[in-house]
């Protein structure tokens, strides 16, 4: 036998010992932990979804969309001034924010100074902003609106308002993150040519970071579609039963109603805040959902 | 560089500038078929630019060290030398790319037709217009093939009479027409590296410059492309003043008409590596006689 097979032989003895260090003691508790942690998870928000859907699901019918809430016909009552409440507020604080969210974020990351101390503050309170308590941006919106002179804040431009202060940070930070993916050779191919920085920003730089501005938008929104805390503070309604009819309309919103419906007492009102959540949620994974459709269909490699 | 001797030894056989590519010249890259059979005058006669005294800082760090070199109208001047020695530094100078880092500071002249293009009140959107540049990687617009090449003139607002005859024209300059002429409202991105870089060549000389700075625009082709734009290189040099810098030594003594070495020298006190100029003069001198010590290790691969 050569020396060779020998060593071979030995190295098989020695690798082939019918177990696997990954099969410890301590690598299968760690492991459980990790399953346990995950399954947590999953069930507690699995059975959350479940028991509102049993809960709602006697209502589920066409005039839990179309009909007002009533406390008269609770049996009957219907989302519809939520739902457009919602939608309108959407609308207007996509209007408010998205401009104000790209034309900053272009700013901070194309034309400021980044070395500059006063750029520097501005970007680390960015950070900061983000994660401010919304209910703070209800109290910033009503003092905005009391500025500006209007007497009632319950209607679409003060919920539109806060909400917009609430996701214009979101909207900053995922805006700088598209721009800042754009390559550097971009923006030089097009100044090599002669053409401006703003020629640049405009034509070639924004274009191109397109989708990720708007998979970054589209987030902020769902997120402001389910905040309830800074709409209590600017006073909207918790039910009206008329369709927004402009920017200085009363309206109510989804979490609104939610809100107001799950602290009364009778069982048919209980049952409609379910039903209403859901429809809640399958507005937010819908736009989720086509936060992701935007992203993998637009998404550039360079 | 295994080819430093090929490289060394003038020119047995060499292909003019204005020959298209062919198969045979593909076949035979180390063919070297540089301007040197032009007859040149030892110093460029009439510079189109000329950099006097240039020094460039990024915040305190000194990078390129007093250089003096004047580039000559229609010819091919090469830039060389290791990593960090300043060389793109001084290309970026030369169309005022170096303005867009806020932290690089320019001193000395940098004359454009005996004008200072550094000077007070000179545009540098202006210059770039004048001056054109192609980069090391492809950088395409994601656009169609003819918008990439039509978004020059529009920005700056060019007189145009048919964009379409410009277009043509342009394409045809940098050899690439007849690839793609049945194709031009395709995306750029769906043409191989080496017809990339080409319409960026393309769309270079669209907005009709003097002069086309080329940082490394071969570094990042196969050999095939390479032989390609080098050949267009050479057609361009009939009607622009060329200057590439390029890691490739052989493609310098290919395709340059003069050729200048750089180096980069570590400061004493604080170890950071300054550029500096060392040597500078035709090609054909330089790879075949060249007169400093470091010029000659360098081409020989005895040091870099």
């Amino acid at each position: 036998m050569s020396i060779a097979a020998t060593t071979a032989r030995e190295v098989t003895e020695r690798l082939a010992t019918g177990r696997s260090k990954d099969r410890g003691v301590g690598s299968m508790v760690f492991l459980g932990l990790l399953w346990f942690s995950l399954f947590f998870g999953v069930v507690v928000l699995l059975a959350l979804i479940v028991s509102t859907v049993i809960k709602g699901a006697p209502r589920f019918d066409g005039e839990l969309l179309t009909n007002y809430t009533s406390v008269v016909r609770p049996e009957t009552a219907g989302f519809r001034a939520g739902i457009l409440g919602s939608l309108w507020l959407m609308l207007f604080t996509a209007l408010l924010a998205v401009p104000l969210g790209i034309a900053a974020a272009l700013y901070l990351q194309e034309f400021a100074d980044s070395d500059r101390p006063w750029n520097r503050f501005v970007e680390v309170n960015l950070q900061n902003l983000a994660a401010v308590p919304s209910i703070v941006y209800g109290l910033l919106a009503v003092a905005v609106m009391a500025l500006l002179g209007f007497d009632r804040t319950g209607i679409v431009l003060g919920g539109a308002l806060a909400l917009a202060l609430l996701i214009l940070p979101v909207i900053i930070i995922t805006t700088r993150e598209a721009v800042r993916a754009v390559p550097r050779e971009m923006r030089d191919g097009s100044l090599a040519l002669g053409a401006t920085v703003w020629q640049t920003t405009w034509k070639q730089t924004l274009p191109s970071a397109i989708p990720g501005i708007a998979t970054g938008t589209i987030l902020g929104l769902s997120r402001a579609i389910g905040e309830a805390a800074p709409l209590v503070v600017v006073g909207l309604a918790s039910s009206v039963t008329f369709d927004p009819a402009g920017m200085l309309s009363q309206i109510t919103a989804l979490p609104m109603q939610i809100y107001s419906l799950t602290s009364q007492s009778r069982e048919e009102l209980r049952q409609a805040a379910s039903a209403a959540i859901i429809v809640l949620l399958v507005m937010v994974l819908g736009l989720n959902a086509l936060a992701i459709f935007i992203r993998n269909k637009f998404q550039r490699s360079w | 560089m295994k080819e430093t001797s090929d490289m060394a030894t003038p020119p047995a056989t060499a292909t003019t500038g204005a020959t298209p590519v062919t198969n045979a010249h593909l076949g035979s890259l180390a063919d070297v078929s540089s301007g040197a059979e032009r007859h040149l005058p030892v110093v460029p006669e009439s510079p189109v630019m000329e950099a006097r005294d240039l020094n460039v800082f990024y915040g305190g760090f000194h990078a390129v060290h007093d250089v003096n070199l004047p580039y000559g109208r229609n010819e091919i001047t090469a830039m060389i030398g290791p990593s960090g020695c300043g060389k793109s530094t001084v290309l970026r100078c030369l169309n005022r790319m170096n303005d867009l880092v806020t932290s690089a500071r320019v001193e000395g002249q940098v004359l454009y037709h005996d004008q200072d293009i550094y000077a007070k009140g000179v545009d540098p959107i202006a210059v770039r217009t004048h001056i054109g540049m192609v980069f090391q990687k492809p950088n395409p617009f994601p656009k169609s093939i003819y918008d990439n090449i039509a978004y020059g003139p529009r920005v700056t607002g060019m007189k145009v009479d048919t964009m379409d005859d410009l277009v043509e024209e342009a394409l045809r300059g940098a050899a690439l027409w007849d690839e793609v002429k049945d194709k031009l409202k395709q995306s750029a991105y769906g043409l191989s590296g080496g017809q990339q870089q080409r319409l960026c060549i393309a769309r270079t000389i669209a907005t009709k410059p003097d002069v086309i700075l080329m940082d490394e625009p071969c570094s990042a082709l196969d050999p095939i492309a390479t032989a390609r734009v080098e050949d267009l290189m050479m057609t361009l040099r009939d009607d622009y003043t060329i200057i590439v810098v390029t890691h490739n030594m052989q493609q310098a003594a290919r395709v340059s008409d003069r050729t200048a070495f750089f180096t980069a020298r570590p400061d004493e006190t604080t170890g950071n590596r300054t550029g500096l100029l060392v040597e500078f003069d035709l090609t054909t001198k330089i790879f075949s006689n060249p007169s400093d010590k470091r010029t000659e290790d360098y081409i020989s691969g005895r040091f870099g």
